[in-house]
């Protein structure tokens, strides 16, 4: 265990030196952070501009979901999508050899494999429209509020990152899926909204079948204080049931690996 | 032989590996496919919003039929081509198209123009759906602006295939292109109508959206299969598309021009 966290450690270490040498990239993601923010809220602003509630959310609420986006966003494009396009031209190049030569699980090495050290903007950013969004609400959250959202921002993570697994065994079977980032991206810009706000077929599908309630919705009502001891059981278990079910599917992968070096 | 006539005698043959480059890369090209989904969602959540009272003048079956339209241009008229070029850049292998003789705007151009059989696939099936749904009824009857869907599709291609080409050999000058590109896909996103009509956004923006070459490369087509208009505003807009295309497809053979003499290929 001590060892799998030490080499996460010199990884996010040469990330961030890597990520240190572009230092001009500072600005860039920078104005590109607070640009993707301006983007992402406008459609929530054209909503609420009209409407002062949606399916039982109104504009405050909305945007703590919108701020649990912004943020289960960039660990995925900080962490996850960097590390999958490393994956992909690995299994395409054969280069993937080498990390199941390591006496180490190919999925821990694999899967945080390379950072993007300055999304730490868009966390940043999730982080100051909570904020602004409990300020809208006139006081803060409770402290059983504060934990539980907390610990579901990290299962939210989680059940991304096992999506994401899934995603990347996909590889091993086709090789040529440089892609599956921006389908990734686009299946999860669902999470923007409440859940609420689709109705029969569409909630089925974004809470069970690709679960991106888990990732924000659920989150955001638990920090608002509004999520039944219930629900936050059956996401908790639901994200268990989803890691397992993706190291299965990798070890499955895995298997079917043909190296494409000579 | 003049080059333009040598260009015309391997269109055939470039038309056929974009044909074959499809089949052979069928899972990266149905994940293309996939990520144009974004329209569906938006449909979901509009409908719901407007199935207790029409928004701002939006009625379900307005949105349907808009969203359901949005689906199909965007399946037909946008390509990928620019992370692709961005690729051979990077990876060298942008040396090889040098070498041959054609001018690799036409080549890339065809081989994506074979993709869009494929893409009709998808798009069939969506628009039978969009023709049966209460959409329909949204849909314009219009003799001219039915006659101006296929051209103005054609247009609305060009557009996106020359910027998009444009941007791609931006990373002759510029290795990091990934982060600009998706910038550029989320103004796309925003000012093209791809994630909300235009009237519905705030006017101050919507005044600058409507001049922006976005609107011509997604919303136009649209807006001739669903909205009400004048048979002067709607030959207009296409002609407000010609001028974009002109534009734009001389900003990508100057960007070229001028990338081209600036590549050092990397690798062998």
């Amino acid at each position: 265990m001590v060892r799998y966290l030490r080499l996460v450690l010199v990884q996010l270490r040469i990330s961030a030196a890597a990520g240190m040498a572009y230092r001009a990239d500072f600005i860039i993601e920078g104005v590109m952070a607070v640009a993707w923010m301006a983007l992402t809220l406008l459609p929530l602003l054209v909503l609420y501009d009209q409407r002062s509630a949606v399916a039982g959310w109104d504009r405050s609420s909305a945007l703590v979901v919108i701020a649990y986006f912004l943020g289960v966003r960039a660990v995925l494009e900080g962490v996850v999508s960097p590390s999958l396009v490393d994956l992909v031209e690995r299994i395409r190049s054969g280069a993937f050899d080498y990390v199941l030569l390591k006496p180490v699980d190919a999925q821990a090495l694999i899967s945080a494999s390379r950072f993007e050290p300055w999304k730490i903007f868009d966390l940043l950013g999730a982080l100051a429209l909570v904020i602004y969004a409990f300020h809208a609400r006139g006081g803060p959250p409770s402290a059983t509020g504060l934990a539980v959202g907390a610990l579901l921002f990290v299962n939210g993570v989680l059940a991304m990152y096992a999506v994401w697994i899934l995603c990347a065994a996909a590889a091993f079977w086709v090789v040529r899926l440089d892609n599956l980032t921006y389908l990734l991206g686009a299946i999860f810009d669902v999470a923007r909204w409440p859940i609420h706000v689709f109705r029969g077929l569409w909630r089925m599908v974004f809470t069970f079948v690709i679960p991106v309630a888990v990732m924000t919705t659920f989150p955001a009502m638990a920090l608002l204080d509004d999520l039944d001891a219930r629900t936050a059981i059956a996401t908790l278990a639901g994200t268990a049931a989803l890691l397992v079910v993706s190291r299965l599917v990798w070890r499955t992968a895995i298997r079917s690996y043909t190296s494409a070096s000579s | 032989m003049s080059r333009a006539a040598r260009t015309l005698r391997a269109l055939p043959t470039l038309l056929r590996i974009g044909v074959a480059e499809t089949i052979a890369y069928r899972a990266e090209f149905l994940v293309w496919i996939l990520t144009t989904t974004i329209p569906l969602v938006m449909l979901g959540l509009w409908s719901s919003v407007a199935s207790e009272e029409a928004f701002r003048g939006y009625g379900q079956d307005d949105f349907v039929a808009y969203y359901l339209a949005t689906l199909i241009v965007r399946n037909l008229a946008g390509t990928w081509v620019a992370w692709q070029i961005s690729e051979e850049i990077r990876l060298g292998s942008m040396a090889m198209r040098l070498l041959r003789p054609i001018h690799p705007f036409v080549a890339f151009a065809a081989s994506h123009v074979a993709a869009i059989p494929f893409r009709s696939l998808v798009v069939f099936p969506v628009a039978v759906v969009l023709l049966l749904s209460s959409g329909a009824n949204a849909l314009t009857r219009e003799p001219l602006q039915l006659a101006l869907i296929v051209p103005s599709l054609a247009i609305a291609w060009l557009i996106n295939f020359s910027i998009l080409f444009a941007l791609g050999t931006v990373s002759f000058w510029i290795t990091k292109m990934m982060g600009i590109l998706n910038l550029y896909f989320g103004l796309f996103m925003l000012l093209s109508g791809y994630l909300l009509p235009l009237p519905l956004l705030p006017s101050y923006i919507r005044g600058v959206a409507e001049w922006l070459p976005f609107r011509f490369m997604q919303s136009v087509p649209v807006e001739l299969m669903t909205r009400a208009m004048s048979q002067r505003e709607a030959l207009l807009l296409v002609g407000g598309q010609l001028a974009w295309a002109a534009g734009t497809l001389a900003l990508a053979l100057f960007v070229w021009d001028r990338g081209v003499k600036r590549f050092e290929s990397v690798g062998g």
